[in-house]
């Protein structure tokens, strides 16, 4: 099975994603149609997949939840969340999260700190796994939805997995039931540039269903980046209004003073 | 009621005699000129950001941890624990940014109606000391959160000062306290961010109000109307063309004020990060000495003035020659006043060449921003193809550097051989919008 979107080279692809983000985002925000095209230029050549992640849609947000605490957290902690606060803004009962997320045994209000001890993570991996509350923040929501599709078999790894966005990450990879085998198919002529990545061995998921599974953890990962998105976009449409009907009054106001200037 | 109301008016006005003739003073009897236009909101907008950046900045205070160890937690911390404290934090780096772009905006105000000159040199310095503080306001407060970004943009700009000869290492060490931006630094960062640093901002924008309203505004004609004709409605002997600034400019004002939150709001509620200008990503990672950023660069507003440094070279057997063309490009701008020997004000009326150096100098300034936040080196591949990047990066930035430098020389040499062929200035102002 291919996944035609990972087309890339085995280099890091952190800064080209940054240098595009940041083009697609703030400079068409201040230059307008001026660079417009070499935005979509930039687009193009950003070899990352759209994530789709959306941290307003609760069902995805549940789903994602589900699977962050059945196949992360029990390698990677979410210092900054609490378990009461994703009750609360996930819309679960405290029954919920204790008896289907909860498997760290914190208490509700406890921060979601995974068991792993952190010097054995060292021992095993080469490097403890990272915190994720704010992974999302620092990489972006489709660096980290890429990353989760683009695990493939490596024989020469010493964890035996290798990833296409993250070259040599110390990361094995426990999705792997769900999503399958995937072996990479070099460029012709190379031993170390991957063309693309091929599904060798089925998972439980197909495809499609993987992909949306990912686009639920991205969800949820991006939600606990930022919490407060949800209150944000909750408030902000009636802040904004507000503001637009006191500068009509303002401006109504203004001109009802001005009116005998000459 | 009404009578309460003149008894206690009464009673402070027998106590404080001098409240009520100053608030005439610098309000209902500050005669401002009746055509100012868009650009003059900028001035009431930066007080409006600094009084938000005060406020929001002491409830920031009250949960932050200035410590190295603590200081990245304490900002998630306000971020989803503190209430609101996400709203506060955002309001705080938002209008950290937009401080800036209406103070830029602010400063190109003065250059276009030649608001510097005289009898507003003073107006100027001022202004440009409050520009001055504000950069280092600015600086510190963006090492506070303790990101990645905070720790390598605070060694690479300290980092400046080590070019200096002779002195340069210690005093990088004197700065920091320490051999890398630490505790010591993030703790000093926070006092003068805090306290010192306000106090001065405050002191001097009062004083650049003062002297404002001693001398008066200028306007879009650069027409002094102190000197025209007297009588108004409001009095017999202020000036003609002069309206009262409360009402008339504090409800004019209140227009702008609410355009200005209103894009606030919009950036605070739907796109706090700015898509990674305002915050950047590599903030969202806790200063680490041992993890360089992909790129490092300071915060957008810096830019024109870090690319500067980029592009002087090191000669001699020193590099500090781009620090010292970095503080002199800030520095320059306070000799405004004395490199303009020109009479007319208003770009309205003044010669094809003034407004052409003038439109030169924001492409100058905006393309030493664009070398500074990697934008040319960004499109120099895409337009051109594979050429060789520094070649062409330095060559646009250094010629881009001559402009911005050369505007101040070719402007004393336009004004004082008396090339400029200036339009005649009407006796009056021209009307209002």
């Amino acid at each position: 099975m291919t996944n035609p979107t990972i087309l890339m080279k085995r280099r890091p692809l952190m800064k080209q994603r940054y240098l595009s983000k940041r083009f697609l985002s703030a400079v068409a925000m201040a230059f307008g149609l001026l660079l417009g095209s070499v935005s979509a230029q930039a687009a193009e050549e950003s070899a990352l997949m759209s994530s789709g992640a959306s941290v307003r849609d609760q069902a995805s947000l549940q789903r994602g939840a589900k699977l962050f605490f059945n196949y992360c957290v029990g390698c990677h902690s979410l210092k900054y969340v609490r378990y009461s606060r994703i009750a609360e803004d996930l819309n679960l009962s405290e029954q919920d999260v204790m008896q289907n997320l909860n498997f760290t045994g914190g208490k509700f209000d406890d921060q979601v700190i995974s068991h792993m001890p952190a010097d054995s993570a060292t021992k095993w991996f080469g490097k403890a796994p990272p915190d994720l509350s704010l992974e999302v923040s620092a990489k972006g929501e489709d660096w980290v939805y890429t990353y989760l599709n683009s695990f493939y078999l490596d024989p020469h790894s010493p964890i035996g997995w290798n990833n296409t966005v993250l070259p040599n990450a110390a990361m094995p990879f426990p999705l792997a039931e769900l999503q399958g085998l995937q072996t990479a198919v070099m460029k012709p002529g190379t031993t170390d540039v991957v063309e693309k990545l091929e599904i060798s061995h089925p998972g439980t998921m197909t495809p499609a269903q993987y992909q949306q599974s990912m686009r639920d953890l991205t969800s949820f990962l991006e939600y606990a980046s930022e919490p407060a998105a949800l209150q944000r976009a909750h408030y902000g449409i009636w802040v904004v209004l507000f503001l637009a009907f006191f500068t009509l009054l303002a401006y109504v106001l203004n001109k009802e003073y001005w009116k005998d200037v000459h | 009621m009404a009578n309460v109301f003149t008894n206690i008016g009464d009673w402070v006005g027998d106590r404080a005699p001098g409240l009520a003739p100053f608030y005439r003073k610098h309000m209902t009897e500050y005669y401002a000129p009746k055509n100012f236009n868009l650009w003059y909101y900028f001035g009431v907008l930066a007080i409006v950001v600094l009084v938000n950046q005060i406020l929001t900045g002491i409830f920031l205070t009250m949960n932050y941890n200035p410590s190295a160890a603590g200081a990245f937690d304490s900002v998630q911390y306000i971020m989803r624990d503190v209430e609101w404290g996400w709203l506060i934090r955002y309001m705080h780096s938002t209008g950290a940014s937009l401080f800036f772009v209406v103070v830029f905006l602010h400063m190109f105000r003065g250059l276009m109606y030649g608001s510097y000159k005289k009898p507003r040199e003073m107006v100027w310095l001022l202004g440009m000391l409050i520009f001055l503080v504000l950069m280092a306001e600015a600086f510190m407060g963006y090492v506070l959160p303790w990101g990645n970004m905070s720790f390598w943009g605070a060694k690479v700009i300290i980092s400046l000062f080590g070019t200096i000869p002779v002195i340069g290492s210690t005093l990088v060490e004197w700065i920091m306290g320490d051999f890398l931006p630490a505790d010591a630094t993030l703790n000093r960062f926070f006092a003068l961010h805090v306290i010192a640093l306000p106090i001065v901002l405050l002191l001097l924008v009062v004083l650049h109000i003062f002297a404002l309203h001693e001398v008066g505004s200028n306007n879009p004609d650069g027409v002094d109307i102190k000197h025209g004709p007297k009588g108004n409605r409001w009095d017999a002997t202020k000036p003609a063309d002069g309206v009262p600034f409360h009402p008339y400019y504090t409800v004019h004002d209140l227009v702008g004020i609410g355009f200005l939150l209103l894009i606030a709001a919009f950036i605070i509620f739907f796109a706090p990060t700015f898509g990674g200008w305002f915050l950047e990503h590599d903030n969202s990672i806790m200063a680490n000495n041992l993890v360089t950023p992909a790129e490092i660069k300071p915060v957008w507003y810096f830019t024109p003035f870090y690319a500067i440094v980029r592009m002087i070279p090191s000669f001699f057997g020193t590099a500090v020659w781009g620090v010292l063309a970095m503080f002199g490009a800030i520095a320059v701008l306070f000799f405004l006043p004395w490199f303009d020997r020109g009479q007319v004000r208003s770009i309205r009326y003044r010669g094809t060449g003034y407004k052409v150096a003038l439109g030169l100098f924001v492409v100058a300034f905006l393309g030493l921003g664009a070398v500074g936040t990697g934008i040319t080196a960004e499109v120099i591949p895409e337009w051109f193809g594979n050429v060789d990047l520094t070649t062409w990066e330095n060559l646009f930035g250094r010629v881009m550097t001559f402009i911005y430098f050369g505007f101040f020389p070719f402007l004393w040499a336009y004004t004082h051989f008396g090339w400029e062929k200036t339009k005649p200035v009407p006796e009056r102002v021209t009307g209002h919008d």
